[in-house]
């Protein structure tokens, strides 16, 4: 990737450096704040001036997991022995981890974490996949009013969503959809199909039709021309696409606080949900929150190389 | 090997017309050269034959059979084009078994093992095998691209102005070796160009198209010595064909532009009527005693020969002499032509009088 080589050696100016770390600081701030409220003792998580050296424990992510309940008296010394050593830090401050039985009592949110990723990654998969479809469809064949269709397409974004929040709740409980994963999956997928579309079809316009016709000559049919010679040229286009879908998907609050609360509630509107009345656990929150961000980083992530390389395509001689 | 015909192909794309009424013949083993401008149709009539294109109206037929609901897999045909024409993400060998990996075909892999050795070793491209196809240059890929499409030994060849992103050397060493490869092959060719050298030194046959209708057919030494109309005169020829506006008068061809040279042969035919002369530069002769005068205009010296523009009031001719005649900027010359080469064309529609 001699482009992006090139841009780091001209980055490597002392001053530049500089810069860009300060920046990267100001801007990488509240994640820091979030990342080391997740690790701290409760008794600080809200002190004024904030404390930075602190001894880390994991005591908010045990307590994220986990139901709990208020301790009457201390611990007997054996009951402490006993206990494994992430239990011990519950009892520490005079909390039990609720058991039925052996079974520990999981907290709601691996659930909503679940139920998070299960819609995020079918209605991306979907959005961009149909999107892809249809790009193609809209890039390489002649229709009537094929403009006025993608500005049909596109003017679905046009609306601000909340919008119709109120018809959108109705239909759902007509329909049966609310509090459902299929509900959910099906309204991110329309949501992102219209943004997937137009976004696909600007890379499968780069690529020249030319390789599909020699294919098409070559004795492959118009679907294996498709898979063997678009789709690997489009990848590039597919994991941004699907990147910007995750990352919609992944953050929609207003109707996911709407259409769900129990079965297929997602973590958005589950976190701030555990604020509750009494006094906030922030570093719970905080752990929460934390972990609600690996997701679509480390997604990111893993496809930065792709987002990087930009639309270059091998055998192009202009 | 097969043979190609095309009849009465008409196509339009919304408003325009790329082709009208388009009927052509390509004989089994044939080098048919397609030679037009940008946009007479030559691309269109190339993808109509290998069926990426469906024709407004008419048929498409090969070896007798019409292909026309026939998709461009089943036609067998093999495409090379400009650019573009090689799978990127693949290697060489990659880019050569892919045709013959097609489901339709079923090869086995030693006979596509041993078709991709014999491809390669006849275009001398063993060494790029295991190359990615961006790190070849112009001519190494369309060595490949003609590679790809010799492996699939198909019915016919269709090459869409194969050699034109080529640097000039390259290209006259790729001409002569792809002309070579045809006649080895006893391969029937369908050649598009712009470029009137490759269609004279390749093709058998050459059609001219303009505007999307087809001129006229004929051999190189047909298209160059007895051309249908003005269009197709200038379309071959480097430097081009001089054309004079002029009529015969009093027994002697009269040019407008204020000189009299003797009547070309069957000149008679076009008396008292508005006349083009057409003259290729080798027949425009600089001699003293000719009966013409101009002077020179500029001289452009090719080793083997010059060509001379010579400026006749505000007419400029174009003249090929020894390169070692000594011609000074300016200096008067007289000149002359050969009456039995001098061509006549109609000015009203350009049409040939000989015809």
């Amino acid at each position: 990737m001699p482009a992006v080589t090139s841009r780091a050696q001209r980055a490597a100016h002392p001053i530049a450096i500089v810069a860009i770390a300060a920046a990267t600081l100001i801007f990488l701030a509240p994640i820091l704040w979030i990342a080391s409220t997740a690790f701290k003792p409760r008794a600080i998580a809200t002190s004024v001036p904030p404390t930075v050296v602190f001894t880390p424990e994991v005591t908010p992510f045990v307590k994220l997991f986990t139901k709990r309940v208020q301790l009457k008296e201390p611990p007997t010394p054996e009951a402490y022995e006993a206990a494994p050593w992430w239990e011990k830090t519950i009892l520490d401050g005079g909390e039990r981890v609720l058991r039925v039985g052996d079974d520990v009592q999981l907290s709601q949110y691996p659930n909503r974490f679940l139920n998070s990723l299960i819609v995020a990654v079918i209605s991306t998969v979907l959005a961009v996949g149909m999107g892809t479809f249809t790009a193609y469809g809209f890039s390489r064949f002649k229709m009537a009013g094929e403009a006025d269709l993608l500005f049909f397409i596109l003017s679905t974004r046009m609306l601000p969503p909340i919008v119709v929040a109120i018809p959108m709740f109705l239909m759902y409980r007509t329909f049966g959809l609310t509090d459902t994963h299929v509900g959910l999956i099906i309204l991110y997928t329309a949501f992102n199909l219209s943004f997937s579309v137009w976004l696909m079809k600007g890379f499968i316009d780069e690529i020249p039709k030319e390789y599909e016709e020699a294919a098409l000559v070559d004795g492959y049919s118009r679907l294996e021309a498709f898979f063997k010679i678009v789709l690997p040229e489009a990848a590039t286009g597919i994991a941004a696409t699907a990147v910007f879908c995750f990352i919609t998907a992944w953050n929609e609050y207003a109707f996911a606080l709407i259409l769900t609360n129990r079965r297929a509630q997602t973590a958005p509107p589950f976190i701030p949900s555990q604020i509750g009345s009494g006094l906030p656990e922030w570093t719970v929150i905080a752990a929460g929150t934390l972990l609600f961000l690996l997701p679509v980083a480390i997604f990111t992530f893993a496809l930065r190389n792709h987002l990087l390389r930009g639309v270059t395509f091998g055998a192009i001689r202009k | 090997m097969a043979h190609i015909e095309l009849r009465n192909i008409t196509k339009t794309f919304g408003a325009n017309t790329a082709l009208r009424g388009l009927d052509l013949e390509v004989a089994d083993g044939q080098f048919f050269v397609l030679l037009g401008e940008t946009g007479a149709g030559k691309t269109t009539t190339l993808r109509i034959v290998a069926g990426l294109e469906r024709p407004t109206g008419g048929s498409v037929l090969i070896d007798g059979v019409d292909v026309g609901d026939w998709s461009a897999a089943e036609r067998d045909v093999a495409l090379v084009l400009q650019q573009y024409s090689l799978y990127p993400r693949y290697t060489v060998r990659e880019n050569l078994e892919f045709p013959l990996k097609s489901k339709i075909r079923r090869v086995e892999p030693d006979e596509i093992r041993a078709r991709v050795e014999r491809a390669a070793k006849t275009l001398r491209i063993e060494h790029l095998l295991d190359r990615k196809t961006d790190l070849l240059s112009g001519g190494e890929m369309q060595r490949v691209s003609i590679g790809r499409a010799i492996v699939r030994k198909p019915r016919v060849f269709l090459m869409d102005e194969p050699l034109s992103a080529l640097d000039a050397k390259l290209r006259e060493a790729l001409r002569t070796e792809l002309k070579n490869l045809q006649m080895n092959l006893g391969a029937t060719f369908l050649f598009v160009t712009h470029d009137q050298v490759e269609a004279m030194s390749m093709g058998d046959r050459i059609g001219v198209l303009d505007r999307g209708r087809l001129v006229q057919v004929g051999t190189p030494a047909e298209i160059y010595t007895s051309p249908k109309n003005t269009f197709v005169a200038r379309s071959v020829g480097s430097p081009p064909i001089n054309l004079i506006d002029g009529a015969i008068r009093d027994g002697r061809a009269v040019a407008e532009a204020g000189f009299a040279l003797p009547v070309p042969a069957r000149g008679e035919a076009g008396t008292d009527r508005p006349l083009i002369f057409g003259v290729r530069p080798e027949d425009l002769l600089i001699e003293r005693d000719a009966p013409a005068e101009a002077r020179v205009h500029d001289v452009e010296n090719y080793g083997v020969e010059k060509v001379v523009t010579l400026r006749v009031g505000d007419m400029l001719l174009r003249a090929t002499t020894s390169a070692r005649q000594q011609l000074d900027i300016d200096a008067p010359v007289r000149f002359s032509w050969r009456p039995d080469k001098v061509l006549l064309f109609d000015r009203a529609d350009g049409t040939s009088l000989r015809q």
